[in-house]
């Protein structure tokens, strides 16, 4: 175990970057995910598409247990949460110490940002490192900086969101995540809230940091960039993995029928 | 001027200040306890909370100063096992500031409760852990939607200051109170204790309007 956390990154034999194996979520009678697995190696971007309904947000967040998997196991770079099911039926996380640690490593950009509004720019980049991660302000604050300019809003650090167009605050929202320095980031469709002027900025940043070999986990509408961008597709229908692969594969030549129909709508 | 009772009239103005001051102090910190139990999962932690506020918002302030008064001779006498008497002062902070706890309770109760959950997610998500979150995130907004509340409250309390008069603290009314039995002119210091009165709660309202622009940083002005 140890000689392979240490060995040098072989793309082939080296352990996944993320793990998530057999991810089961019932809200009250309904099972909306019925038994769903990934990995990610380094550098993945791994698109999540399906309609709504499918499942696709709820399993992005049961990746860092926003939400409560029924049972399920979440391992990244080392870190381990594992739900069983626990007295009385509800799920039982083991440890939450466990949990904050992974969440740390697991950077999440939210479709309605989600930025605190009462710190600046700035200050919402800077909040976890310093007061989750304990690092130095000053350390801190460059990196923030750097982020801020990389994502092209450096002019607006000591604005407040609320004062920043959709477009901003998003770009706001990953230059946050990635000051935490993630092995892997969630997108939980990031476009979404966003009009239709502001999409191209947000993906281009997206884009950006997918040509930089980041890995991230993607759940979107825009079936043009995932196509683009990802090197592999996940298809959800109903709560299962209809369909996986490259997509080069799952968009030129579907197995499943529902994907074809699935695309036939979301492409032009 | 005051036939030479201003002095007395400013101390007593300074006990009322002092009064007011440590009895906010003790009902902020109850409120927001208060209402951290009511928004707990568990549930005989928010009845004790219920009931705290049931009880307090329930009893007129005047039977509260009295009943802490001297209720709380008895209880301390009975705790130590040697006589303990509780100063006017100390009653009426008490008094004055669970009564304030109670009716804050619900003020932050409902503020807590408006901050978008989305926030909340963002913060867990980032590895915070529930007390951070709550320090971190949820307090400083919870100081802006509750301000406008919290003051109103505080300008109630700073009039009931003069309730704790009756259990002998020296405080603006009784001052102003003495001087006029004193002076047989009633009118005249009772005039000069609403002049007073009325000057802290001008001040009071200054005070409060800096701290909701302070708190109001960042937000839009109008819509939402």
């Amino acid at each position: 175990m140890s000689q392979a956390d240490n060995a040098p990154p072989a793309p082939q034999t080296a352990a996944p970057t993320l793990e998530v194996v057999d991810i089961h979520k019932r809200f009250g009678g309904l099972e909306v995910l019925k038994g769903i697995s990934l990995e990610a190696r380094d550098g993945d971007v791994i698109s999540i598409i399906g309609s709504s309904g499918s499942g696709k947000s709820t399993f992005l967040r049961c990746i860092n247990f926003l939400e409560t998997p029924d049972t399920g196991l979440v391992r990244i770079g080392g870190e381990e949460v594992r739900v069983r099911p626990g007295r009385g039926g509800k799920p039982g996380i083991a440890s939450h110490k466990q949990l904050e640690r992974l969440r740390t490593r697991v950077g999440m950009v939210f479709q309605s940002f989600n930025l605190w509004p009462h710190l600046t720019i700035l200050e919402n980049v800077m909040e976890a490192p310093v007061h989750v991660l304990g690092q130095n302000k000053a350390e801190v604050r460059d990196r923030a900086m750097a982020l801020l300019d990389k994502v092209g809003i450096a002019a607006k650090r000591d604005h407040y969101p609320n004062h920043l167009s959709g477009g901003q605050q998003q770009r706001a929202a990953i230059a946050r995540a990635l000051c935490m320095e993630p092995q892997v980031i969630l997108f939980d469709e990031p476009t979404s809230a966003l009009d239709p002027e502001l999409v191209v900025e947000v993906l281009g940043v997206i884009r950006k940091l997918a040509d930089e070999g980041r890995t991230m986990l993607i759940v979107t509408h825009e079936m043009a960039f995932a196509r683009d961008v990802s090197s592999q597709i996940m298809f959800l229908h109903e709560g299962r993995v209809e369909e996986q692969g490259p997509p080069s594969k799952l968009f030129k030549d579907p197995s499943s029928e529902r994907l074809r129909q699935f695309l036939a709508n979301h492409l032009h | 001027m005051l036939q030479g009772f201003l002095p007395q009239l400013l101390s007593g103005l300074w006990v009322t200040v002092q009064l007011a001051l440590a009895a906010v102090c003790v009902g902020l910190v109850m409120g927001i306890l208060g209402a951290a139990m009511k928004l707990s999962p568990i549930a005989p932690v928010r009845w004790i909370a219920e009931v705290y506020t049931a009880i307090f918002r329930g009893l007129p302030e005047l039977l509260t100063v009295l009943l802490v008064y001297f209720g709380g001779t008895v209880l301390l006498t009975a705790i130590v096992g040697d006589y303990v008497e509780v100063s006017a002062f100390g009653a009426g902070v008490a008094a004055l500031g669970i009564t304030f706890g109670a009716y804050a309770t619900e003020v932050f109760r409902g503020a807590i409760i408006a901050i978008p959950k989305g926030q909340i997610e963002a913060a867990h998500a980032y590895g915070m852990s529930k007390l951070l979150t709550f320090r971190r995130v949820v307090l400083p907004q919870v100081w802006r939607i509750a301000l406008p509340g919290l003051g109103n409250l505080f300008l109630v309390l700073m009039k009931d200051t003069a309730l704790v008069s009756v259990v002998g603290l020296e405080d603006l009314m009784r001052e102003a109170d003495i001087a006029s039995r004193y002076t047989k002119e009633p009118f005249t210091f009772y005039m000069a204790a609403a002049v007073m009165y009325l000057g802290l709660t001008v001040v009071s309202m200054a005070v409060l309007h800096r701290l909701e622009k302070r708190a109001n940083r960042g937000q839009r002005r109008a819509a939402s």
